[in-house]
């Protein structure tokens, strides 16, 4: 048996991780260029400013532009109050019992839940038994469900890094729980639960597949003007001009990923320095 | 904040506002009227998580019900063909289950050994400023959105394939497998890495006492102790590619098809969720619960692999201790 140097083993083995590590970001920056080239052809004031149209050097994404951006609201507004409250009552006052745990351990599987599934949820019951319709209402309270237990998991975690002895000091001074958790612990944990929350809801703009089901339209050439109307937004758009065959809609897909990765990103990189800004304030 | 209407609370109220602190309860002031209908109200968030889980279970099963009224148990376990779109319909569950496992099998062929890897050089090997550097780029992976990686899987990968593999179609399940398997490398990565990062130290240094190079060590020693978290990791990850939608049901084609050949088109369940519902079917057609039907075997799939994979996690916090 021939037997290799443990010292030159170990150093090919090291290559080859480096290796296994690299080529995934080798082709994530390969996405990027080719996403990048191909969105500079479309890219301009007048992508950003129009409707969608049969020809595709026409077409832009501002019905899709102004649905997610009324999507994400209306997600936001149901989630973040929900969330946090059920984070702050399972943190703070739930006793370990029976109905703490099941509601712990549904809260754990919810989130393995295919967001899919979620659609099927938001047609069966939004679109159907609460007869709300194809519309804007639906797809921003099928999507509050989806990002429900990563926003309250979230919160939680930033209400746990709030030290015990602080809330024992505040109510060992005559506060009662809710004074305690309003003037020590939240001041403490908001920047952790503002963070947490915005990263969590901000998934929801890059989903697709649950507002299938709810009956996002593709083809929108005017704004919804209240919560019950039809409604697109950017994933749904890119979707459609990503399924189309003929190539000159591969160029608008590229531009609308432009757009919602330029989003994204935004949105993440606020959230991190919203959150070292409020650090150092409360330090 | 009004603090008038304090009184202690008795011991015999059932009030979830009551706290406890590590297990000891202590006397303390109850709040005001508004403080517990705030506490009532953030009991009512956290109940609402059930709801969601009765709603989904509720919907899905409702919907199964009243298909099963219309086509027989036989027809959906034992025909192996799916076309309820077309006049002869058939109802056989087999080819959707079989495209979803020809995605999910080829994405965590990638992902496994790709995640399991740099996990290991992650919390073997690299120094910790590389470790603080990499872990973010490698969590983009997993932020990115899935209709993007739909886009990278049927504008780029499938057309470089095709070079390679001349006779690979236009849509089919190896480059969406691919694709995915990319995506879902973080996740394995980083649940892998913190089983490996629970093995106690002294049980190396047992190893490398007893003559052992670093090598054989991690593949004798920390690897097997490490075992079911790794398995837990791979188990959450089969499910996230089970549920996934987007990519394969842009880039792997939507013809249910009983077939394990990944060069051409097939459709995975999910896709055909999608497929039924961008067209305009009215509640209460066959058509419309059918993708109940297949949500719900979805769900139940997806389900089992999440509770096993949670039990192997357990199990491992169990042997590292």
């Amino acid at each position: 048996m021939i037997r290799i140097n443990p010292k030159i083993s170990e150093k090919l083995f090291v290559a080859l991780c480096v290796t296994v590590i690299a080529l995934p970001l080798i082709l994530l920056i390969v996405l990027i260029g080719d996403v990048a080239i191909k969105a500079s052809e479309r890219i301009s004031w007048h992508f950003l400013t129009s409707f969608p149209s049969m020809k595709a050097e026409e077409a832009g994404i501002y019905s899709a532009l102004v649905g997610s951006f009324y999507i994400i609201v209306l997600t936001g507004a149901v989630s973040l109050p929900v969330g946090v409250g059920a984070a702050i009552y399972l943190e703070e006052y739930a006793k370990k019992n029976l109905l703490t745990n099941l509601i712990e351990i549904n809260i754990a599987n919810l989130a393995g839940v295919p967001s899919i599934i979620y659609g099927l949820l938001g047609l069966g019951i939004f679109v159907h038994m609460l007869n709300l319709g194809r519309s804007l209402l639906a797809g921003g309270l099928t999507l509050a469900l989806l990002v429900l237990p990563i926003v309250i998991m979230a919160s939680r975690e930033a209400l746990r890094t709030v030290p015990p002895s602080l809330r024992e000091a505040s109510l060992a001074l005559g506060a009662t729980r809710w004074e305690t958790i309003r003037q020590v612990v939240l001041p403490m944990a908001i920047p952790g639960i503002l963070t947490g929350s915005i990263l969590s809801i901000s998934r929801a703009i890059g989903e697709t597949a649950p507002l299938i089901p709810v009956g996002a339209v593709a083809y929108m050439a005017f704004l919804p003007d209240s919560l019950r109307d039809p409604f697109t937004v950017l994933p749904i758009q890119i979707f459609n001009w990503v399924s189309r065959p003929q190539e000159e809609f591969t160029l608008n897909a590229a531009a609308g990923i432009a757009v919602l990765l330029v989003v994204l990103l935004t949105i993440n990189a606020g959230a991190i320095v919203l959150r070292d800004r409020y650090q150092k304030r409360t330090r | 904040m009004t603090l008038q209407t304090r009184n202690i609370s008795g011991e015999t109220e059932p009030d979830p506002s009551k706290p406890t602190a590590g297990g000891r309860k202590f006397h303390h002031k109850a709040g005001s009227f508004a403080e517990h209908i705030i506490v009532w109200f953030m009991f009512a968030c956290s109940i609402l998580s059930i709801f969601i889980t009765v709603g989904i279970v509720g919907v899905l099963i409702f919907e199964t019900i009243s298909f099963f009224r219309e086509v027989t148990f036989a027809q959906f376990f034992l025909d192996t063909r799916w076309t309820p779109l077309f006049s002869s319909k058939h109802f056989g569950i087999w080819p959707l289950i079989a495209g979803t496992l020809l995605t999910t099998s080829i994405a965590i062929a990638v992902a496994l050994p790709f995640g399991l890897l740099s996990a290991i050089y992650l919390s073997e090997f690299a120094a910790s400023n590389v470790r603080r550097a990499v872990k973010p780029l490698l969590e983009i992976l997993a932020g990115i959105p899935t209709i993007v990686y739909g886009y990278f899987a049927l504008i780029l990968v499938t057309p470089f394939l095709q070079k390679i593999i001349p006779d690979l179609s236009g849509f089919n399940a190896l480059s969406a497998g691919l694709v995915m398997g990319v995506m879902i490398i973080p996740m394995i990565s980083s649940l892998s890495e913190d089983a490996i990062y629970a093995v106690p130290e002294s049980l190396k240094e047992g190893a490398y006492a007893l003559g052992s190079h670093k090598l054989p060590s991690i593949f004798q020693v920390v690897l097997p102790t490490a075992r079911s978290g790794i398995a837990a990791a791979t188990t959450l990850a089969i499910s996230r590619a089970i549920g996934e939608t987007m990519i394969v049901t842009i880039a792997a084609g939507q013809q249910a098809k009983l077939t394990f050949d990944p060069r051409v088109p097939i459709e995975t369940m999910t896709a055909y969720i999608v497929q039924i519902s961008l067209g305009e079917t009215p509640a209460g057609t066959l058509e419309f619960k059918t993708i109940f039907v297949v949500g719900f075997s979805l769900f139940c799939m997806t389900l089992i692999m999440n509770i096993l994979g949670q039990k192997l996690a357990k199990r491992h916090i169990g042997t590292t201790e």
